[in-house]
């Protein structure tokens, strides 16, 4: 069959076209443009090339506070993804319990963002806070404002409560998905407790934790209202993440310069390490093949 | 190897069963003998799969007990009755290779590295699965899975009993006819005791030195294909082994023997005997066993109404005293639709059904 050249179906990319525009490409290289000048008021800013760049990029408050980022998202990919595993193998498979655990599980993440880091502010006070009291009362010198080690563990323990119940649901569905035939043969096959996991659920849930990994990892890089409302990122700076280190920048000092070329490296460093995950899980397999 | 008895077995799926039609299997007593090859025969929806998984112990009976070798093994899981079973549908580990998928049950039941290997070349080599045992499992057809399925198995040397559940479902008809060979052979060659489920006949009999015949949760009939052919113990037998079936005609007694319509079948007065009391009684016929005669006293004529032509011999479908009759009749024979055939009813393969169950004469 002949092709007939008619370009007129290039219309129909349009809409798609201009969506994709003003949600995303516009914003950015809006971004782009900021980043690459120097802004006194409208219509007075200069040219200023990578200088930015190379500004955010030694700026040590920014090192650390990158440093600091890497800490809590390893923190809290190492203690969610095993833990909502570990949940959703323990919960039962139908019937009235299962719905009553999927409803505990869901809770949590029904609640808005700073009304999180509300309730935990005061949960965790040494003074009214049931979980701060407690833990005072059980002899531990626990002062979340004042100690940054306490105030560190607080936000972590903030964020596994939250987001944890994601994880286990999306493990679950994924555990709800192998068909009884496999426990069934494995029974058979004599495979202890351990192998059934490894060779049965693990490989089978491979597909759900791709997507656990990758939303926890940029959800846990952006953080921010928790935090911000639990410890407005203290004591010092010790639990001043990354996203609120821009906002003080953008918002506060209103250095837009600077604040947009390190919202690009930011972007960057979300997607670099999003793609590193993504393609190490979904080619583990292959490369043993080989 | 094991001895499998099963001790007024019976088994639910409902909490409370209140009538007989609320088990799927009803209660029955029955041993599988050590070293046996045995196939379980019926219907889909006649309890065999129930059957196994209970022998297996991934099902537990609701009343009776399963004994192997004599001791009562009701509550012990399939790993520690050690047995295997083979699914209708393959289950394969797909992350792993098709090698360690073979390795797998030996793995788990501690047996040697290098005994491990040995083993698993041994049954690749018998299911042909040798060039691919370094393949990942996922990537196979789905022929190649069921034989990885059916590999792991046969690989265990000490299991108590390995069990069937119609595993060749999925396979093409060539490599089935070979599989069932090969399944023969490894039993002739290991002397374990296998237990084969299958609905067809024909597996049933190639695999099988004898079958139980399964029907709405019973076995209705235990025997080598010999005897459910030429003695069939209920209709359902007659009716299912065979192709076509068992002819049954309905009959009603008279003083000497049982007539259908005007047609009279004398019976010895033992026979007749007990029939009394049930007003359902069958005449049963194997269409092989009808013949073709000249007109006399010892024949009855009947209508040709079909002929169907198989090729090597022909079935031929009449009409007699108002009843479908098969008879098989060689192929050189001629006949033609609404031709008179005599058929005569030689009286040793004539049975007679009691409320379905067959009833012989006392000796």
């Amino acid at each position: 069959m002949r092709k007939i050249p008619d370009n007129r179906a290039w219309w129909l990319v349009l809409p798609v076209l201009l969506l994709v525009a003003f949600s995303a490409l516009v914003p950015l290289m809006t971004v782009v443009n900021y980043s690459v000048q120097d802004i006194f008021g409208p219509g007075n800013a200069y040219y200023v090339g990578t200088e930015w760049f190379g500004d955010v990029l030694r700026d040590e408050r920014l090192q650390a506070s990158l440093l600091r980022q890497f800490g809590f998202s390893g923190a809290v990919l190492a203690i969610e993804i095993p833990l909502g595993i570990g949940i959703a193998l323990m919960m039962p498979r139908q019937g009235m319990r299962a719905s009553l655990c999927l409803i505990l599980l869901a809770i949590p993440l029904l609640i808005p963002w700073n009304v999180v880091g509300t309730i935990w502010q005061i949960f965790a006070r040494g003074d009214i806070g049931l979980f701060g009291w407690g833990l005072n009362q059980l002899g531990f010198n626990y002062n979340y404002t004042g100690d940054p080690v306490d105030a560190w563990l607080t936000v972590l323990l903030m964020d596994v409560w939250h987001w944890t119940p994601l994880v286990a649901l999306l493990c679950y569905s994924g555990l709800r998905a192998i068909p009884e035939a496999f426990y069934q043969a494995a029974e058979i096959d004599r495979a202890s407790r351990w192998a059934v996991f490894r060779y049965i659920q693990l490989p089978r849930l491979k597909n759900v934790l791709v997507i656990a990994v990758l939303l926890r990892f940029m959800d846990s890089f952006m953080i921010y209202t928790e935090p911000f409302v639990l410890t407005g990122g203290g004591p010092g700076s010790s639990t001043t993440f990354l996203s609120q280190t821009l906002t003080t920048m953008a918002v506060g000092q209103f250095d837009l310069g600077r604040a947009a070329a390190f919202s690009l490296v930011y972007f960057l460093i979300v997607l670099l390490v999003s793609w590193l995950f993504f393609t190490a899980i979904t080619h583990m397999d292959k490369e043993r093949q080989e | 190897m094991a001895e499998i008895t099963l001790t007024a077995m019976a088994h639910s799926y409902h909490k409370n069963p209140q009538g007989p039609e609320d088990y799927a299997i009803r209660q029955l007593d029955h041993v599988w003998e050590k070293g046996g090859a045995y196939a379980l025969l019926g219907p889909s929806g006649c309890g065999k799969s129930t059957m196994l998984n209970i022998i297996s112990g991934l099902l537990a009976p609701s009343e009776g007990q399963v004994l192997f070798d004599g001791k009562p093994v009701n509550h012990l899981s399939p790993r520690e009755r050690n047995i295997a079973q083979v699914f209708q549908f393959p289950v394969v580990y797909d992350s792993m290779t098709v090698f360690d998928n073979l390795a797998f049950p030996l793995r788990n039941s501690g047996v040697p590295k290098a005994r491990i290997r040995e083993r698993v070349v041994e049954i690749a080599q018998v299911l042909e699965l040798e060039p691919l045992l370094k393949r990942k499992a996922r990537n196979l057809s789905a022929d190649e899975k069921q034989k990885v399925s059916m590999g792991r198995g046969l690989v265990r040397e000490d299991v108590s009993a390995i069990l069937f559940d119609e595993p060749l479902t999925v396979i093409d008809p060539q490599l089935k006819w070979r599989l069932r060979r090969k399944l023969k052979q490894i039993h002739e060659q290991f002397d374990i005791t296998m237990i084969y489920v299958t609905h067809d006949q024909l597996e049933a009999s190639t695999f099988a030195d004898r079958i139980a015949v399964m029907y709405e949760g019973r076995i209705v009939q235990f025997g080598t294909p010999t005897e459910l052919f030429e003695n069939p113990n209920h209709t359902f037998v007659g009716f299912f082994i065979g192709s076509p079936g068992m002819n049954l005609l309905p009959v009603t007694r008279y003083e000497g023997g049982v007539q259908c319509g005007e047609v009279r079948f004398p019976l010895p007065p033992g026979l007749l005997a007990r029939l009394d009391g049930s007003d359902n009684l069958k005449l049963g016929i194997r269409p092989e066993f009808l013949q073709v005669v000249a007109p006399g006293p010892d024949a009855s004529p009947a209508t040709v109404e079909d002929v169907e032509d198989l090729g090597t011999y022909q079935i031929v479908t009449v009409r007699l005293a108002d009843q479908a009759i098969k008879v098989r009749l060689p192929e050189d024979q001629a006949v033609t639709q609404g031709q008179i055939l005599h058929l005569h009813f030689p009286e040793q393969w004539v049975k007679v059904y009691r409320d379905e169950y067959l009833v012989e004469d006392s000796p």
